[in-house]
Formats: C-alpha cells, sequence, structure tokens
C-alpha cells in the first residue's frame, strides 16, 4: 500500500488512495463495533461529518492549525459519542440501530441549519492543509503518507483490541450480554467505549478527508455514507479486524468505477449489501480463508488419490 | 449462606413472584422445582442481579446484594448458569472459559498460573472440554455446550453456583453424568442452587427443595421428603391418578 502512489503516480488516483485509507480508518472501528461488540451503527457519517466540520471550523473560522483541527475532531466526536451512548447502550437489542439513525438525520439537518457556523448548504471552504514544523502535506503524495500512518496504528490498536482481554469481553458481549455479566463483564461501559472509539476514528477520519479536499459540505455526510461504510464492514467481513481493510479497499474502488452511474448507486450498493448478507456472511475475508481450505484440503487428496493409482498399476 | 426474604418481581403489570422466601445454607444443594412459567428462572436471575426486584431482600454471606449488577455479583462468589447455556458460540472452548475468570484475570490479584490450574481442574471434571478446546462453542453437542457452560461458571471459583435447567433438552444418560458431577462439586466444598423442571433428578440430588407455583412457595422439604410427596408426584411426576 505505501508503495502504490509511486506507481499510479497521477494526483486523481492517489486521492482516491487517500479516500481508501479514510475510510480504512473509520470502518477499523465500525469493525470493532459491529464484528467485535456485535452492535450497529447506521449513523456513522454523523461523527465523520463532525470530525470534517470541527476541522474546517477551527482553521477557517479560528485560524488555527490543523493539527487543533484533528484534536478538536477527536474530543467533539468522542462527546457526542459518549452522550449518543449513554442512554441507547445500555438499551439491549436493535435500539442503538434506530437511534444513530435519527442522530445521524438530527447532525445533517445542524449542518445544514446552522449557517452562521457551518456555511450551511455551501459548507466551508478554504481548509489549509496539515503541516508540520516547516513541512507541508499538501500534495496528495504527502498527504496519503500521512494517512497511510493512520491507517497503520488503527490497524494495529484494532489487532491489539481484538486480541486482548477486552477484545474477548467484546466478543462475549456479542454472544450473550446475560452470559457476559454474569462472567463479570460490564457490558454497558465497554459497549460505550467501543462505540466511542468507532466513533474517534471516524472523526478522525473527517478532519482528514476535510483537509484533503479542502472544503466542507452537508451532502458529503448523509445516511447514503452511513451505508457505505456498514456495507465495506460486512462486505469485508465482521469477525475479522482485516475484513475491514479489504471492504474498505474494494467498495471504495468500486465506487469510484460507479461515479458514472451517479443516481444507481445507492442501489447498487444496497443490492451488494443484500448478496454479501446472504452468500458470504463471513465477508470476503471469511469466503477467501474457506476457499484457501478447501485448496489445501485438495492438496492433501490428490497425492493420496495418485498413491492409490500407482498401487493399483 | 443465602436468604431471600419476601421477593416480589414484576414484569411491567404482572407479578411474577410472589412474596417468596429461600435459604440457603453452607455446602447444600438446594432445588427450586416448578412446571413452566412458575417463576423459577426470574428468582435466579433476581438472585444473580439481572432482574431488579419490586421489593424484598436477598442477602448473600451477610450482605444486602438485591441492587447489585449481575456483573459485580462474580466478584462476590456467586457464579450462574444461565438457562440454554448462553455460550459464547463464535469463541473456542478455551476463550470461554477464560471469560469464565474474566475477573480474576482482569484484577490481577491471581497469577495466570492459578487460573490455569483451575482449567485443569475443569478439563479433569469434563475431559470432553480438554478435546475440543480449539473448537467455537457453537459446534459442540447439547451436552458438553451444558459442560462448557458449568465449567465457564466454575472458572470465577465461586462460592454459590446458580444452575437455571440444566438438564434442558439432553438425553438421560447425559443428564445422569452432569447430576453426579454437581454431587461431586458439592463434595469439593461448593454450594448449589438449582433450578429444575425435571423434579426426579433434581430432587434426587437435592438436600432440600423448595415449589414454586405461580410465583409462590407452595412446598418446602428434604430432597427425599418431596420425591416421596404425593402431590409432588401427581404434578411434576406425571402420574396423575386419571391418566391410569
Amino acid at each position: 500500500m505505501a508503495l502504490l502512489p509511486f506507481i499510479v503516480s497521477n494526483n486523481y488516483y492517489i486521492k482516491i488512495l487517500i479516500v481508501l485509507g479514510i475510510n480504512t480508518i473509520i470502518v477499523l472501528g465500525l469493525n470493532l463495533l459491529m464484528g467485535a461488540a456485535g452492535q450497529v451503527s447506521i449513523g456513522h457519517a454523523a461523527f465523520y461529518g463532525i470530525g470534517a466540520y470541527a476541522s474546517a471550523i477551527v482553521t477557517t473560522k479560528y485560524g488555527l492549525s490543523p493539527w487543533f483541527g484533528l484534536a478538536a475532531a477527536v474530543v467533539l466526536g468522542g462527546l457526542v459519542a459518549y452522550a449518543i451512548a449513554m442512554p441507547t447502550l445500555r438499551l439491549k437489542g436493535h435500539y442503538l440501530a434506530m437511534a444513530t439513525l435519527g442522530f445521524a438525520e438530527i447532525v445533517h439537518v445542524l449542518f445544514l441549519e446552522l449557517r452562521d457556523l457551518t456555511g450551511g448548504t455551501d459548507g466551508l471552504y478554504g481548509l489549509p492543509a496539515i503541516t508540520v514544523g516547516g513541512f507541508s502535506f499538501e500534495t496528495p503524495l504527502k498527504l496519503y503518507m500521512l494517512v497511510l500512518v493512520f491507517v497503520v496504528l488503527s490497524l494495529v490498536l484494532s489487532l491489539n483490541i481484538v486480541h486482548s482481554r477486552v477484545g474477548r469481553a467484546l466478543r462475549a458481549v456479542h454472544g450473550s450480554e446475560i452470559a457476559a455479566a454474569s462472567s463479570g463483564v460490564d457490558t454497558a461501559k465497554y459497549k460505550i467505549q467501543v462505540f466511542v472509539l468507532s466513533a474517534v476514528l471516524a472523526s478522525i477520519g473527517g478532519s482528514f478527508y476535510a483537509h484533503m479536499a479542502g472544503y466542507v459540505s452537508p451532502e458529503s455526510f448523509t445516511l447514503g455514507i452511513s451505508i457505505t461504510l456498514v456495507t465495506m464492514v460486512v462486505v469485508g467481513g465482521m469477525s475479522n479486524v482485516w475484513g475491514a481493510v479489504i471492504g474498505a479497499s474494494t467498495l471504495t474502488v468500486l465506487e469510484e468505477y460507479l461515479k458514472a452511474y451517479d443516481d444507481y448507486n445507492m442501489v447498487i450498493f444496497g443490492g451488494i449489501l443484500i448478496l454479501a448478507m446472504v452468500f458470504m456472511p463471513q465477508g470476503l475475508v471469511g469466503a477467501g480463508a474457506k476457499l484457501v481450505s478447501v485448496f489445501k484440503r485438495r492438496s492433501v487428496i490428490l497425492p493420496d488419490a495418485a498413491g492409490e493409482n500407482s498401487a493399483a498399476s | 449462606m443465602l436468604n431471600v426474604s419476601d421477593l416480589d418481581v414484576s414484569y411491567g403489570h404482572v407479578r411474577v413472584l410472589k412474596n417468596v422466601n429461600i435459604a440457603v445454607e453452607k455446602g447444600e444443594i438446594v432445588t427450586i422445582i416448578g412446571s413452566n412459567g412458575s417463576g423459577k428462572s426470574t428468582l435466579l436471575r433476581t438472585i444473580s442481579g439481572i432482574i431488579r426486584p419490586n421489593s424484598g431482600k436477598i442477602k448473600f454471606g451477610g450482605d444486602t446484594i438485591e441492587r447489585v449488577p449481575a456483573e459485580k455479583m462474580v466478584a462476590r462468589g456467586m457464579s450462574h448458569v444461565p438457562e440454554g447455556r448462553q455460550l459464547f458460540g463464535a469463541l473456542s472452548v478455551l476463550e470461554n472459559l477464560q471469560l469464565g475468570a474474566y475477573i480474576r484475570l482482569r484484577s490481577r490479584k491471581e497469577s495466570k498460573r492459578q487460573v490455569a490450574e483451575d482449567m485443569q481442574f475443569v478439563f479433569s471434571m469434563f475431559p470432553v472440554l480438554k478435546e475440543r478446546e480449539n473448537q467455537p462453542a457453537g459446534t459442540l453437542s447439547g451436552g458438553e455446550q451444558q459442560m462448557l457452560a458449568i465449567g465457564r461458571a466454575l472458572m470465577s471459583k465461586p462460592k454459590l453456583l446458580l444452575l437455571d435447567e440444566p438438564s434442558m433438552g439432553l438425553a438421560p444418560i447425559i443428564i445422569q453424568k452432569i447430576f453426579a458431577t454437581l454431587r461431586e462439586l458439592r463434595e469439593k466444598g461448593l454450594t448449589l442452587l438449582l433450578v429444575e423442571q425435571d423434579a426426579t433428578v433434581a430432587l434426587s440430588i437435592a438436600d432440600r427443595g423448595y415449589v414454586l407455583q405461580n410465583g409462590e412457595v407452595v412446598m418446602h422439604d428434604t430432597g427425599s421428603n418431596l420425591l416421596n410427596n404425593d402431590e409432588v408426584k401427581a404434578i411434576y411426576f406425571g402420574h396423575r391418578k386419571h391418566a391410569h
């Protein structure tokens, strides 16, 4: 992934790679929430948007450095997620999915209506590039490298969480909340923590997106985006952290190809989501693993069969 | 060890438990028998903190616990084997057992070696779990799943083990095996509170039993007395007179 931009030198392709990286960061968080803890959010575009707007407001209205924008994105995204999670995650079942859906619509309306702060339908323009000391990540290639660092950090964090005692506790919540509580796992606390973490990752993604594009506007953070993110988690494979990477990569590229059929974009994505659920419940990662095991079994059987043949002759 | 007094529990407007009083002494096996919907599982869930009572007191080892949430009860020495096993199906047998020891591994007061020793103990009780340690729990047979659910509960080193219908959906020979293990656990010093629909098998290992009907305790006696009680026989063993 680090070498890709040198192969595709065209800025257009590098921008797609940046979006791919940003999506990977967000989907890694959503993968922890959905895959490990079994909680569904169909409102993560809201946190993506909150991150983007936090960065945009801090840099364009107050003239602060983009790093403050990123920090504001993390803090605001985390706080809002905590406020949403406290009442909803204490409930059980599908209430979270419904609550996040409603929440995302409210946030979208706020982006449109708080004109003084958000610029309404026009959005906010003229975001500066991210800099470190005198070094500016202004070209797509440099920004890509920075995003890639965050992708790797998010990936390492996710892998560590999943394979730790906390990860086991999250998967226990997924398996059976009653049994998890009976084993001493504070189910509400873990659900809140993983929700906040996934929201913070989405906000970080939003901040990077805003600085890459140089502007933010409400249409980038709609229900459609939330569903696309969920589709990436499902298509990649929920039960595996690498599924997030594969799902985000595959669908970001696919989405780019589908840009030509703009209006049918959602139809195609919805279709993919349904097909993935029916035919690849374990996602691309699961389907790949199954394929590998089939090949392995064949390679074990084949020499045996050959042996029988030679014995017969 | 456990004292439940005047316990009242409702789901909405429906009173599920009415004035329930039960006691469990250290080292006893006590069973609560009753038909479907009599409130047995609700009683067990209220004791282990999953459900909050409307009124009444629950004392465990001298502490008042009726407002203590389930996840805090484990640390106090109570472990609940829920109805229908409620295993973590996607996780391996080993991971299920590790989750049973969750609070012990979290507090780090105890070494991993102690936890590993207790896991060996569980494996010695149920050798089949050792054979299947890397298999997802969801792929085990019903009997093996029940063994794992009990093993998982034992991993928290409880003083009192609550069991909700361990015989559910199992073949008689497996039930015999599991109940023999429960008796063995009592001999090792564990106290057990057992909720069962299968009254014969429950009363045969219990020191004392309570009969729950429509949320009320209607009978209370030693296990053997209840086993020979005509009324209990008529209701719970299916030997109804008009059926002959």
